[in-house]
């Protein structure tokens, strides 16, 4: 999310869910919304169905949400700074722009004007393959509208230009003035359950709670003294990301790692290398509530207790803090998480006193200024969205309103930069990878569910038609897909719901893990790796007839 | 029908949607889910993950007790939390001594809670003295 907080001063959905069906425009792209975020898509579709709201939707495939479309613009993988850098273009060569609010409330329209300059419709529609017509209609709608909301997901931010991405989706917002008001905002939508609040809870190697800089001595100031340790134990030095300390055990500089509640052989890019550097380190703890393909690397694996047997917060993706409520005992010996990692603080030689989540909860809160106002207590009532810095605040809806969260909104000057990996005569498909209804994730918890399964039982590989024809794969044959990293077997799926040259799968499974495949190609900023454009070829294979 | 035992009101444990929900329970079994009305996020609704998905939480390969073991090479074998936990300290602070602070990297998790995650970073930052700390928000 480091391209919002460079833009708009915070790295988080702007608006609310409650406040979809006040958009007259939506503009959706790069999310697979029915499929990743299905309670949340119910409120997109009541907004077109009830309130009358305009669907634009920019997605390569023909998905969930198509038929509840407007304008559904299928532009290639990985062109979607071709696509919002025309629109912005059409928006200013019209005089459709918010210009009260580009002068009060922007910064740096002018690098911005220029860099859109050349961007016409004609030419975004040589790279992305939208109709330039279709671009300049999506302009016209998302600016005319009274309010415009943009949605997007992983489908924006998993490239090697994904930070870029979402910029140039701000830009959009900033030119507009669609942002800060019920029905509009930048909306990412966040993948796992409570990945805003690891965010928030500094699970990141560059900040501690609430975004402050480990960088900052005075931020350093504040938690040695609130955590009662020599403020030379806190270092100012930015850690490494996932990605880096992978390499970082590859390299002999990482010799210790300690996993929670993840696994990393299965959602990391480029499988193989992951497992070379789990191998190489000295020391390896992985905590979870299963015996994952992680853990059977492991060192050390320490029992999780799962979310039903644990009290505690999750937020959700429009920063909402919800409590989770202990319903059943923990299985076996295993604990929750916090517990375990009470205990081990303790054998490190730390005192830490925590009776329940509760008393963690009350430490964040001291610490984390965005968080000041809550308590499990007071959640007992219902959600509440941060910012809430006060016991008496009511929290947070919408973001930006009247001032954004760095002041003034920064537009960016955004150059179109193509995937890293793009198909050739050996590898000439593009392979997108998501995510379907019936599972999650790495499939840990979806894939022993008997009911889930049945209704999504192996990976499969959508593909068009007339690229199904052209090399010979029928419905239901088993297909080698191999890229430059590795090859995997998965079943064909023959459906114009991938456009043709652009094949899909999910990451859903163990024994097909499309992240063999994937390349590590990372945005340099945001070091999110490029899992939604990588070039492929698929093979049909014979199976041989049990005897 | 058969009928709960007894009902607790908690969240979703799949997307970032955050669903209000309802875990009815018989018997330490969740035996069935429903949406809760009285929040602005899921108005009731449920996904079909959300609604049915909880079998992983019975299921029989649940880890129950730590596992260690001797070598890479060797099999795991379980352990009591006093003897896992110690390891664990031991060969994190012999790490820390030999190669410093910064050899030794912690994910800490999207599908944990804040409380947890809060901990994690604490720990990194707090005891070790490294910021090698990150999660899989990017992926």
């Amino acid at each position: 999310m480091a391209g919002l907080a460079t833009t708009l001063g915070s790295g988080a959905m702007t608006n609310s869910i409650s406040d979809i069906v006040d958009a007259e425009v939506l503009f959706v792209i790069g999310s697979n919304t029915t499929e990743a975020h299905p309670v949340l898509s119910l409120q997109m579709k009541k907004a077109v169905m009830e309130h009358g709201a305009k669907l634009i939707l920019a997605d390569p495939r023909r998905i969930g949400l198509t038929p509840f479309t407007h304008l559904h613009l299928r532009h290639r993988p990985g062109s979607d700074v071709a696509l919002v850098n025309a629109m912005g273009h059409v928006i200013l060569a019209e005089g459709l722009e918010n210009r009260e609010f580009v002068g009060a409330r922007t910064e740096n329209f002018e690098d911005y004007r220029a860099s859109v300059e050349e961007w016409t419709p004609e030419r975004a529609e040589q790279i992305t393959g939208v109709r330039a017509q279709d671009i300049v209609e999506a302009a016209r709608l998302y600016a005319r509208a009274e309010a415009s909301a943009i949605f997007w997901a992983m489908g924006i931010t998993q490239h090697t230009t994904g930070t870029d991405n979402v910029k140039s989706l701000a830009n959009l917002a900033l030119l507009t003035g669609h942002i800060g008001r019920p029905g509009t905002g930048c909306n990412p939508l966040r993948g796992q359950n409570n990945v805003q609040g690891a965010c928030d809870m500094g699970g990141l190697p560059n900040v501690f709670p609430g975004y402050q800089a480990v960088s900052d001595e005075s931020v350093r100031m504040k938690f040695a003294k609130g955590w009662d340790v020599p403020l030379d134990r806190l270092s100012p030095k930015p850690g490494l990301t996932v990605t880096e300390i992978m390499d970082g055990a590859l390299s002999g500089d990482i010799r210790a790692i300690y996993i929670v509640g993840e696994n990393p052989m299965l959602s990391d890019p480029d499988l193989h290398h992951v497992e070379k550097a789990l191998r190489e380190v000295d020391f390896l703890v992985v905590q979870d509530i299963f015996f994952n393909e992680t853990a059977l690397m492991a060192d050390v694996v320490l029992p999780g207790a799962s979310f039903a047997e644990k009290e505690g917060t999750y937020t959700n993706t429009e920063r909402r803090v919800h409590l989770i409520r202990k319903a059943l005992e923990p299985r076996g010996e295993s604990k929750p998480d916090w517990v375990i990692l009470t205990e081990l603080a303790g054998k490190m030689g730390a005192d830490w006193e925590y009776e329940r989540a509760s008393s963690v909860f009350e430490e964040l809160a001291k610490l984390t200024p965005s968080y000041a106002g809550m308590s499990h207590h007071r959640l007992e009532s219902g959600g509440i969205q941060w910012p809430c810095p006060s016991a008496d605040h009511p929290g947070t809806p919408i973001l930006h309103v009247g001032k954004f969260a760095r002041g003034k909104g920064l537009f960016s000057a955004i150059e179109y930069i193509e995937p890293a990996e793009m198909p050739d005569d050996e590898y000439p498909f593009i392979l997108s990878t998501g995510r379907i209804l019936f599972h999650w994730h790495g499939g840990t918890m979806t894939r022993r569910s008997p009911g889930l399964d049945s209704l999504a039982p192996e990976a499969e590989l959508e593909i068009h038609p007339d690229d199904a024809l052209a090399i010979g794969l029928e419905e239901g044959q088993l297909a080698q897909v191999t890229s430059r990293r590795g090859s995997i077997e998965a079943r064909a799926v023959v459906t114009r719901r991938s456009p043709p040259g652009t094949v899909f799968m999910n990451f859903h499974f163990a024994e097909a893990a499309a992240n063999i495949l994937t390349p590590k190609h990372l945005d340099p900023q945001a070091k999110i790796p490029e899992y939604k454009v990588s070039a492929v070829r698929v093979d049909p294979l014979v199976e041989s007839v049990a005897s | 029908m058969l009928t709960a035992e007894r009902t607790v009101p908690t969240t979703c444990p799949y997307c970032g949607v955050g669903c209000q929900m309802d875990l009815h329970l018989q018997d330490g079994y969740i035996f069935r889910v429903s949406g809760r009305f009285d929040n602005q996020v899921n108005y009731g609704n449920l996904c079909v993950k959300g609604r049915f998905g909880y079998d992983f939480v019975h299921a029989p390969d649940r880890l129950g007790a730590p596992m260690m073991r001797a070598s890479r090479d060797a099999a795991f074998l379980p352990a009591g939390w006093d003897e896992a936990l110690d390891h664990t300290a031991q060969r994190l602070e012999a790490v820390r001594q030999e190669f410093g602070p910064d050899s030794i990297a912690f994910l800490a998790s999207a599908k944990c809670t804040n409380e947890e995650n809060y901990l994690i970073q604490k720990l990194a930052r707090g005891i070790v003295g490294t910021n090698n700390v990150d999660h899989c928000a990017r992926l």
